[in-house]
């Protein structure tokens, strides 16, 4: 495959065709994981810094895990330990990490278009980790991963993404993912949590969960995210859950071979009941064993990208 | 363009190459029950399947054939837009105490065939790694040589040798191109 970009940003800017090219390295990445050692030299000498900015645990373990099977070294900074609660800014304390000679920095910052701030002023690549709530591409490409390996395709799917679109970077990369492969997207939530102009991204907006699950292939449903509810968008989690929750008996009107996603973590009793997310049609444990290879790929396919 | 500047081996040479390969590798692994074949992608695959099914006509022997992709242990530098394919290594059966043949199309500077030693070393402990390559070409750039060859062809640096096989939809031939 070709790839001509210095860093990952997002999925808005990708060809089909290269986000294809990814999905397509995945697999054998996923491959490394099943074997009794799990580690190849491939990243062999190259250095990685994981610059949380937001707190994180699994994403970052992710990228961690991902860099260490690959053979490469990486190092983590984090905001409460970081110069930036010293007062240093974002672009000085990039520069100071460019100049310990790393190859790669993986980011993840409240603003959106933090990381395209720091992609313009380092040479080392830039993999963003979620900018604000612009986009979240790794998340993206293992959702696309995911729903590939189970149903072969995404052409032609119908998609529903449940709750809160408006602070989802998740659902944002997903709609630019899912639009270019050809699937249909459908939004549902309540209508403080949904983009007025959301429709300018190409997808169709609903207000009643029960009716629009009968009608798709792919059920996403994304956190509540409480740290950004300050604003109370929602009287209490019982009336979400009331509107917006999944539940088996929702799901026993739906398609027997509908997929249930979520990114995690899961807010049990509010966006998914308990038994509904351990139910067989649910994948959220696959997605976290994908999110591994697809940062493995990911960071594959940058490592190569800054030389000659 | 690359030109061709001779054919080595048709489909019938390269043919009577494997079957005597397969016969060499029975003649020389008189126990068959720890034998297993390790074919590099892509076209040493086919060839480990094409031995595989000798070794079963002339023996009744049903080894083991494992596939193994070198894209994530090989040492040179990436550069450019170009980024290699990697694919799954799939070997199916413990590889511990096992006699593995590995197999590729061409011997050359024997970096490919390090990494695979590497690469066959962390799945597991072989009591014995053997070498069969359908050519020899020399230039050598470590110390590696194959137990059992098809054809020792010499060659020029700069010349390709480039193995075509119906699985991969070409047809059968073996030839010597040159940049033009």
């Amino acid at each position: 495959m070709q790839w001509r970009h210095k860093d990952l940003l997002g999925l808005e800017e990708l060809t089909a065709e290269e986000i294809d090219g990814i999905l397509e390295q995945t697999r054998a990445f996923r491959e490394v994981s099943q074997r009794t050692v799990k580690k190849v030299p491939a990243l062999q000498g190259k250095t990685i810094v994981n610059l949380f900015l937001e707190p994180s645990t699994r994403t970052r373990a992710s990228f961690e895990l991902a860099a260490k099977r690959l053979s490469a070294d990486i190092v983590n900074f984090q905001e409460s330990s970081s110069s930036l609660a010293k007062g240093e800014t974002l672009k000085d304390m990039a520069r100071n990490i460019e100049a310990l000679k790393v190859d790669c920095i993986v980011m993840r910052h409240a603003s959106s278009g933090a990381p395209h701030l720091l992609a313009r002023c380092v040479k080392a690549s830039i993999i963003n980790a979620g900018d604000g709530a612009h986009e979240h591409p790794t998340q993206a490409l293992l959702d696309l991963f995911t729903i590939r390996d189970k149903i072969g395709k995404i052409e032609g799917l119908r998609v529903l993404f449940v709750g809160d679109i408006t602070h989802s970077r998740v659902a944002r990369s997903n709609i630019w993912g899912m639009s270019k492969f050809g699937a249909k997207v459908t939004v549902c939530g309540p209508r403080t949590l949904i983009p007025y102009d959301i429709g300018s991204l190409g997808v169709n907006v609903s207000h009643d969960l029960s009716s629009s699950i009968r009608e798709c292939d792919v059920l996403y449903l994304l956190r509540i995210q409480h740290e950004r509810q300050r604003r109370h968008l929602f009287p209490s989690n019982r009336e979400y859950a009331r509107f917006f929750g999944v539940n088996e008996s929702l799901l026993n009107g739906a398609r027997k071979n509908l997929l249930v996603l979520h990114p995690g973590p899961i807010n049990r009793g509010v966006e998914l009941s308990g038994d509904a997310s351990e139910g067989p049609q649910s994948l959220i444990l696959e997605q976290v064993t994908n999110g591994l290879a697809v940062r493995m790929a990911v960071l594959y396919l940058v490592s190569g990208s800054g030389e000659s | 363009m690359p030109r061709i500047k001779s054919k080595i081996m048709d489909s019938r040479a390269i043919d009577q190459a494997l079957t005597r390969i397969a016969h060499e590798i029975l003649e020389r692994n008189k126990d068959t029950s720890s034998l297993a074949l390790v074919g590099l992608r892509t076209q040493g695959v086919y060839l480990a399947q094409r031995l595989a099914a000798k070794i079963k006509e002339l023996n009744g022997a049903e080894l083991k054939v494992g596939i193994m992709d070198i894209t994530l242990y090989r040492d040179d530098v990436r550069g450019g837009i170009l980024v290699p394919q990697v694919k799954e290594t799939l070997i199916d059966f413990d590889l511990d105490g096992k006699k593995v043949v590995l197999v590729d199309d061409v011997l050359f500077t024997g970096r490919s065939i390090r990494c695979a030693l590497d690469q066959l070393i962390d799945f597991g402990r072989p009591k014995e790694i053997q070498l069969a390559v359908l050519i020899d070409r020399g230039h050598r750039e470590l110390p590696i040589r194959a137990d059992y060859v098809g054809k020792n062809i010499p060659t020029a640096a700069g010349e390709q040798v480039v193995v075509r096989l119906k699985e991969g939809g070409g047809p059968d031939e073996v030839v010597i191109e040159e940049e033009d």
